[in-house]
């Protein structure tokens, strides 16, 4: 995984409430069983003029120029909420998007950030608005830092907000750690763990369907 | 470090889901994580095979397969003798990966011809696969349902999902704990659907974010466990890592009997286990909410969030009455929806009526809708749709005959699957067609690019289907409710 210390980007405001998985990525646009190439149908459905094609909207904040190479989202509440799939942070990945700084996370998206190496930067809605109002003056030149080291967003403009994140996530993201090589070092505790739980509750460890009976255990 | 082997209840008051933390807590990480042991995990086509795969090529093993399951729910067609062939582009490959990464990895599978085939978290209680005192993940958000079981579950993403696979654990921030507590008794006509619908109306879209919700109260307690599932299943709408119920005599008998269910010495001894498993009388809890369950009114969602709702009775809002980060939204959302400011509901004619999805497709929400189309038509012009959550249910209706009822009434009768609860490029109703739907989400393009949704419970469903417009149903005396097998059997004769 991609680790993340700092990072210093254009900024985009989306400042809209609830922006759901299905808005960041339509399932239409979930064509294969891969990783990659999602990053074509990120917000889809608001980036292109009509659904399923590819003729941009000029509307939308990610096609104007100014905000090109645009690496950081600003939104409001609850962002990422709805559907669990993980294709949305995949889809903000390949487009370029490392940071996304809103009100709130839906808690499956915020998790699935932190194992993707995007950070998820929660800010109270002033703050959110001062840096929104600060990028869109010259969106290109007025870029966002993100500092994870000292836990706060800076811009040229004076701006400063701290925030907050987890000890075991921020961990996880500064060191691009792979969290499933992480708990394999705990292995023993599991699976005396495991022992200790199927002696105290073996029915939560047998198959009654009788086609596969795990009663006993690999350790 | 050792294990701790795992205790039913604590000495100090502890709430249910505390319970059921310590109960698989291995151990609490540095940076405050706890590590949390994973006793089942469900997969599915969309995402299930993207893990299994991405799983295989960084090397690991799935741990235990044996306590893994699979199903074919999101992708699969719902026509009646489908195959591997769907109307999705691309679908096919997503079924045939699954079933590939499925079978070398060992776990179980219901493929698409399996008789027991169904939405996962539809055929995960049903199977008694999720069990009261188990955690239960899957790739998917609705996962929370099974709380209502009183399991701890909840959906994941498809890395954590990797992980499960590979550990039986996952590392998890403990969420803090919320209670809804609704006292009296839910109206006749008035629903588990409804009551969800009117919490999220009435706190928010996020109103749950960061909690673990216990529901509980009197009309929580009076509800059977598949009108628990519904509640729960929109735990996540509310933004809650999960919902809760404590398990009780109703979840014991929902059980008793069932395939992976514990049988014979072991029921007793799980059942022992499961009666422990409720929150202590002086239990606190870090928020509490209660509401009176007489003040809910059958609910629908005007707008592209289930936080938008509304009775049935009532008229959507003026977006100048929001607060102002409110008010772009809701405009927003108007605009999608195509109603105007002050829409009376009743009056919106529809295009559609869909009834099904992990939130109303189970035999219960079956015979309420049947009860109320029985021996009537639906509108000119209307299409209507019922995909049963499984095809265990799909089973009991047509033993039951109410298939025979929605043919009738000019329903379309389908094989079991989330159909057209999202859009994956496959089918829809079409853009700019308003449909009533049973389902969870209203978000925008949701069930098609332009598809307008307005949620509802399967009784407004079918009510609004026969009326051509958006309708609560009025409750008769023959309307089943759910509460009991006599009701049903008067219901539909
Ligand atoms: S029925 Fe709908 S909400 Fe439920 S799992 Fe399927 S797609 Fe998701």
């Amino acid at each position: 995984m991609k680790a993340f210390t700092t990072h210093t980007g254009v900024a985009a405001p989306l400042l809209r409430r609830n922006i759901d998985t299905d808005a960041i990525i339509p399932s239409r646009e979930m064509k294969r069983v891969s990783k990659l190439g999602l990053g074509e149908g990120l917000f889809a459905a608001w980036r292109y003029t009509m659904p399923g094609g590819r003729e941009a909207n000029p509307a939308f904040v990610l096609n104007q120029p100014a905000y090109a190479n645009t690496s950081i989202v600003l939104s409001g509440e609850n962002f990422g909420c709805g559907s669990s799939r993980e294709h949305a942070v995949w889809a903000l990945v390949e487009y370029g998007i490392r940071a996304i700084i809103a009100e709130s996370f839906g808690a499956i998206f915020h998790t699935n950030c932190i194992r993707n190496g995007v950070l998820p930067v929660v800010l109270p809605a002033r703050d959110i608005r001062a840096l929104a109002d600060f990028v869109q003056q010259d969106p290109q030149r007025h870029c966002l830092t993100i500092d994870l080291e000292q836990m706060q967003v800076t811009g040229e403009g004076g701006q400063h907000c701290v925030f907050s994140l987890d000890e075991g996530a921020r961990e996880m993201l500064l060191q691009g750690l792979d969290p499933i090589a992480q708990t394999l070092q705990d292995r023993e505790a599991i699976a005396q763990f495991e022992q200790a739980r199927a002696t105290a509750h073996p029915w939560a460890f047998r198959d009654y369907a009788g086609s596969a009976v795990s009663a006993e255990f690999k350790p | 470090m050792s294990a701790v082997a795992p205790v039913a209840g604590a000495a100090s008051p502890t709430t249910l889901f505390d319970k059921l933390w310590q109960a698989h807590e291995v151990r609490l990480l540095p940076g405050g994580d706890s590590l949390i042991y994973i006793d089942r995990i469900f997969l599915h086509e969309r995402t299930g095979s993207i893990a299994l795969q991405s799983l295989e090529s960084a090397g690991y093993p799935v741990r235990d397969p044996q306590r893994v399951f699979c199903t074919m729910d999101h992708i699969v067609d719902t026509f009646p003798g489908r195959g591997d062939k769907t109307l999705m582009p691309s679908g096919t490959d997503f079924i045939v990966a699954t079933r590939a990464a499925a079978n070398k990895s060992g776990v179980q599978l219901f493929d698409v011809d399996h008789p027991d085939q169904g939405i996962a978290h539809v055929i995960s209680p049903e199977q008694g696969i999720a069990l009261p005192g188990l955690t239960l993940v899957c790739p998917d958000s609705h996962t929370c349902s099974l709380g209502a079981v009183g399991a701890l579950a909840w959906g994941i993403g498809s890395s954590e999902a990797e992980h499960a696979l590979a550990t039986n654990t996952l590392r998890v921030r403990k969420p803090r704990t919320m209670r809804v507590t609704v006292r009296g008794q839910l109206k006749p006509g008035v629903t588990a659907k409804d009551l969800i619908l009117h919490l999220i109306s009435a706190y928010g879209a996020d109103g749950g974010s960061g909690y673990a919700v216990e529901f509980a109260g009197s009309a929580i307690e009076a509800l059977g466990v598949e009108a628990r599932l519904t509640l729960c299943n929109m735990a996540v709408e509310f933004s809650a890592f999960t919902g809760l119920i404590a398990p009780d005599a109703i979840t014991e008998a929902y059980f008793k009997g069932r395939d992976h269910a514990p049988s014979a010495d072991d029921w007793d001894q799980a059942a022992d286990y499961w009666r422990s498993l409720r929150s202590d009388v002086d239990a606190v809890f870090d928020r509490e909410i209660i509401l009176d369950a007489d003040a809910i009114q059958p609910m629908v969602t005007w707008g592209t969030s289930p936080e938008h709702a509304v009775p049935v009775s009532g008229c959507a809002p003026d977006p100048h009455n929001f607060p102002s980060a409110g008010a772009e939204s809701a405009q927003k959302a108007l605009d999608y929806q195509g109603i105007a400011p002050g829409q009376v509901m009743a009056e919106l004619a529809i295009d559609a009526a869909f009834i099904g999805s992990c939130t109303n497709s189970r035999i219960s929400d079956l015979r309420l809708a049947a009860s109320i189309l029985r021996g009537k038509k639906i509108a000119p012009g209307v299409a209507g749709v019922v995909v049963p959550g499984s095809r265990r249910v799909k089973r009991q209706a047509e033993a039951e005959g109410l298939h025979k009822i929605f043919i009738e009434s000019g329903f379309e009768w389908r094989d079991s699957g989330c159909s057209m609860c999202f859009y994956a490029g496959g089918e829809t109703f079409g853009p700019g067609k308003r449909v009533v739907s049973s389902t969870n989400r209203n978000f925008e393009g949701r069930q098609g690019p332009g598809t307008r949704t307005h949620l509802a419970s399967p009784a407004t469903v079918a009510a609004s289907a026969i009326a051509g417009c958006i309708r609560a149903a009025v409750p008769e005396e023959n309307m089943y409710t759910g509460a009991d097998a006599a009701a049903l059997q008067e219901a539909i004769g």
